[in-house]
């Protein structure tokens, strides 16, 4: 068979090209050649001149010329222009062209075609590149050629009724019965294709998957034909018969015995015979065995099957070809939740391919090893895994840290284990943790009290050595602020203490605060602990209001506040400092209704005080946010945060200027705690019919501002969805709503909703409030309208 | 199967077979970032990766990476097996196979593929049955090639499982004379069956 060599010698020409430029021309040339003998009528030379195009089109230069030159040679009465015709319609044609619609005529006719092979070329076409409306204009067809007598034209049938199958889900319908007779072939082609419909029209339409189940047996049949028949040299691949029919079928079993009972005890001798005749030493075997292990642990296979399909599994664990190994674990993965004490066995194996070589099997195992820990096997898994961490590779180190960290918190033995393995996380990997572990582990300690001593030391070791990570230095900071004098008491009994001298905590501070590789968040940690400290030491408190005051024309504007605040904690405001700056009280943690604060001591602590000022300026983000935040806002003491979570909304009602006027910031301050935040605003019902209820209560802010907070309750039967309210007011009077609560009211008061709506009203006009509601009820849309005259609560 | 590429080792490639309808620019851009992920693979590394949302399935032959995309509830392994499959039948094809063989030959590297995979899916499990389908269909391509006139009647030729054909060029007469032969009989020994094709 004579290659074609004027293609040969163009791929020649184009391969001696040394440079891409020189390519580029000879490309060039070859497609002017080429045009110009498309516009030429027929001549011999044209399937040589659109091979030539393909490959053109191969290397990456556009080719699009060539798209009617293809659909010319395939209406071509010659085999090997209608040959490398259709070759270039799969290669240059895709659905989306317009030229594709063109060839659908001639594939019609080649699909009647008395030579098999020209039948056998539109087939494979329209198995690849056919659109839908190819596919519904030709199905007819592709049915009839199914119940052909021919077999090499039958299963390309079926493989391509395949295609139309998943390109036009309804004509399914047409070929399931000619799909039920081809299960009668000898043939392994069709056979083979047979099943792969089969499988299509199960997986797109129950009531098909139903009728298929019938054909259980006739599958158990054909399978242990091909297992327990003798050599056949035609199908066999290293010892095993026909794998690819073997997997084929066994998927489609899969399918039909997933929730069927008498489907799946039919199968289950078979996929037992399978599963421990198939010799595994070969990939090919293993191929086989692997689908068996998934179709048994997929359907309702009796115990004693899924505990031999766990132990393939356990087998292929072990063994030396990786790609096993990485095939064991995906499917154990999807088997952790359900037979964990079965995947439990093999801890030890799915561990030590944390160590594999492979970044692939390294994720797996990752996977499966955090799903695998439990309250026995915390200390020894997380120790393992904090191995990992230090050589893990860089993409899954998120996923690793996240996982010790819900790992730890869920099975943690002692406080004390907790605080060391998330010390140890942020040490190998601070980069990569959530924004919420500072807050979470600050909240951690605090409640540790007995181990404050501890902990402090260690956080100053780890500071002292390493201050790059900057979750890990934003921990320490905040310790050494609170818990300083114990660690300058020089004595503890859970670890060495260190002995140190004031001076040197102030380095360590001072180091940070002046380094470059501290962000503005750190910075704004290591300064409130300087500040700190002066009340919990003795000697160097100049050294410290030092420190403070260069900090007060600092660049950063969040630095400068900070500066001068505390600047004016020192002048004005000294004999407050010791009450101010006191110790931390223990932090509740995701208490949702925790917006007016607690008052947890009496004297004005820095907490409620930044409660208020805070609750005030945010008023209402949705609750869910709010305790993530509140830990933040406690951190955050006096000023506006640096913490982007914070919306400062228009009508602020203690605006806090950040041109430093600190004296006035703080008289605002202690001004904003006289009025009590405990006591409730008097509320009044607005509206109610058909069991909603809405209530408004009001809470004069300050001169011009109000706080106005909307309560709904739905007391009837039926549930109330797409609750929303819309306020209008005076022209005069800004208004800002906040996001509500939940948009949906369940039954007979069940839940409530609420919203806060922010007033600025500095023409002091006569407030009124024009509200509508609106919901939708048992599908029905419900709107209203009230109008509130006068607000309730305005002195 | 979604797609399969064949690329060689300084990235170019050599083959490739979409059986999902994508753009032009899009299949660049698939092919671009696919042959770089999987060239940036070491040796011993699993065959095996995720990228974006699909399962690709690798294997290195001398210099050729043969690359398959399959979903997600396809088996691995039996991948694997057909990518072997199609390497041994490009093997006895074109006897001893190497990377140049498929450069030069690359549409022949199609029809075999399209021999054994149909719709991204196996069509024939027998190595035999499909390498006689590709020489018979070679065989027809080249009474085509060879042929010097307009048409050719088709109902002369026959097509059948068991029989050749091949023919004679006759060069004074233009000729086209048509012989058969059994498949239990060598080349030699051909039986003439007269058909003479007019042109």
């Amino acid at each position: 068979m004579s290659p074609s060599v004027p293609l040969q010698e163009m791929i020649r020409a184009i391969r001696s090209a040394r440079t891409q430029c020189e390519e580029r021309g000879v490309i060039q040339r070859e497609c002017a050649a080429i045009r110009a003998q498309f516009r030429q009528t027929d001549n011999g030379g044209r399937s040589h001149n659109l091979a030539k195009l393909l490959y053109v089109h191969m290397l990456g230069y556009p080719a699009h010329f060539g798209q009617m030159e293809c659909v010319r040679m395939i209406a071509s009465p010659r085999y090997s222009e209608k040959r490398v015709g259709y070759l270039g319609a799969m290669m240059l044609l895709d659905e989306k062209q317009d030229a594709s619609l063109l060839i659908t005529n001639s594939i019609k006719n080649d699909l009647s075609h008395s030579n098999q092979y020209v039948q056998s070329l539109a087939l494979c076409t329209l198995a690849c590149m056919g659109s839908a409306e190819m596919c519904r204009d030709l199905a007819p067809e592709i049915d009839r050629l199914l119940q052909s007598a021919n077999s090499y034209i039958k299963k390309k049938a079926a493989l391509c009724a395949v295609h139309i199958v998943r390109k036009v889900q309804d004509l399914g319908e047409l070929f399931i019965p000619a799909a039920r007779s081809l299960l009668s072939e000898k043939n392994h082609g069709v056979l083979h294709g047979a099943v792969v419909l089969i499988t299509e029209l199960c997986e797109r339409n129950p009531e098909t998957l139903k009728r298929f189940r019938k054909t259980v047996p006739d599958l158990v049949q054909i399978m242990k034909g091909l297992i327990i028949s003798g050599y056949s040299p035609e199908h066999d691949v290293s010892g095993i018969s026909d794998p690819f029919l073997q997997v084929r079928i066994l998927r489609l079993l899969r399918i039909l015995g997933r929730n069927s009972e008498s489907a799946s005890d039919a199968m289950n001798d078979l996929l037992a015979q399978v599963a421990t005749n198939t010799d595994s030493t070969k990939t090919v075997g293993n191929a086989v065995l692997y689908e068996t292990v998934l179709t048994v642990l997929d359907i309702k296979s009796e115990s004693g099957l899924r505990v031999l399909a766990v132990n393939i599994l356990g087998r292929f664990l072990l063994n030396s070809d990786r790609n096993i190994r990485y095939i064991a674990m995906t499917s154990l993965q999807k088997i952790v939740g359900t037979d964990h004490n079965a995947v439990q066995r093999h801890r030890g194996t799915i561990v030590d391919c944390l160590k594999d070589q492979d970044a692939s099997v390294k994720r797996r195992a990752l996977e499966l090893s955090l799903a695998l820990v439990s309250a026995s096997n915390i200390r020894s898994m997380i120790k393992e895994l904090l191995l990992f961490l230090s050589s893990c590779p860089p993409e899954l180190k998120a996923q690793a840290t996240s996982g010790i960290f819900i790992a730890a918190e869920r099975y943690a033995p002692s406080k004390r284990w907790h605080i060391d393995t998330i010390l140890h996380v942020l040490t190998t990997a601070g980069g990569d943790v959530r924004d919420e572990t500072v807050p979470n582990l600050i909240h951690l300690i605090t409640n540790a009290s007995e181990l404050h001593c501890y902990t402090v030391h260690k956080l100053y070791r780890a500071l002292v050595t390493d201050i790059s990570q900057q979750s890990l230095v934003q921990v320490a900071c905040w310790c050494i602020g609170e818990y300083g004098d114990l660690l300058l008491k020089g004595e503890c009994q859970e670890t060495e203490p260190v002995q140190v001298s004031e001076d040197d905590v102030l380095d360590a501070l001072e180091t940070v605060l002046q380094s470059h590789m501290s962000s503005s968040t750190t910075r704004g940690f290591a300064l409130t602990a300087t500040m700190k400290l002066s009340t919990r030491i003795t000697d160097n408190v100049d050294r410290i209001r030092s420190i403070v005051s260069i900090y007060g024309s600092c660049i950063d504007v969040e630095l400068q506040q900070r500066a001068v605040e505390y600047n004016a904690l020192f002048k004005k405001y000294d004999h407050m400092r010791a009450a101010v700056l006191e110790r931390m009280p223990l932090m509740e943690r995701n208490s949702s209704g925790n917006t007016n604060g607690e008052a947890t001591a009496e004297t004005i602590t820095e907490t409620n005080s930044s409660k208020v000022t805070q609750e005030d300026r945010v008023p209402a983000p949705p609750p869910q946010q709010q305790p993530a935040k509140q830990t933040y806002d406690l951190l955050d003491l006096l000023g506006g945060s640096s913490e982007p979570l914070q919306q400062i909304p228009a009508a602020q009602t203690l605006p806090i200027n950040t041109s430093g006027s600190a004296g006035g910031d703080l008289l605002d301050l202690l001004g904003g705690l006289e009025p009590s935040p405990a006591t409730p605003a008097p509320s009044v019902t607005v509206y109610e019919k058909d069991g909603v209820t809405l209530t408004l209560s009001c809470e004069q802010q300050s001169d011009s501002s109000l706080a106005v907070t909307l309560t709904a309750t739905n007391a009837s039967e039926s549930d109330i969805s797409g609750f929303t309210l819309q306020a209008a007011v005076p022209k005069s009077v800004q208004l800002n709503m906040k996001a509500p609560s939940r948009d949906s009211l369940p039954a007979r008061g069940a839940a409530q909703m609420t919203q806060l709506v922010m007033l600025n009203n500095p023409n002091k006009v006569n407030l009124k409030m024009r509200i509508r509601i609106s919901y939708t009820r048992q599908g029905s849309a419900f709107q209203d309208m009230v109008q509130v005259d006068s607000l309730p609560g305005l002195s | 199967m979604q797609f399969m590429l064949l690329f060689s080792r300084q990235g170019k490639l050599r083959l490739q077979k979409w059986y999902v309808p994508l753009s032009d620019k899009e299949k660049k851009k698939i092919t671009r970032e696919l042959v770089q992920t999987v060239l940036a693979r070491k040796p011993k590394m699993c065959s095996f990766l995720e990228w974006r949302d699909l399962k690709i399935v690798y294997k290195r032959y001398a210099s050729l990476y043969f690359c398959c995309a399959i979903e997600d509830q396809d088996n691995e392994l039996i991948t694997l097996e057909i990518i072997h499959r199609y390497v041994e039948l490009l093997d006895k094809y074109f006897g001893s196979v190497c990377e140049l063989d498929i450069i030069f030959n690359f549409e022949k590297a199609y029809f075999i593929l399209d021999e054994f995979l149909l719709g991204g899916e196996a069509q024939e499990t027998s190595k035999k049955n499909v390498l006689k389908a590709i020489e018979q269909a070679d065989l027809l391509q080249e009474i085509f090639e060879r042929a010097s006139f307009q048409h050719l009647l088709w109902d002369s030729i026959i097509t059948h499982h068991d029989i050749h054909v091949t023919f004679l060029r006759i060069p004074k007469k233009q000729r086209l004379l048509a012989a058969s032969w059994r498949k239990s009989d060598s080349h030699k020994n051909a039986l003439l069956l007269c058909s003479s094709l007019a042109s």
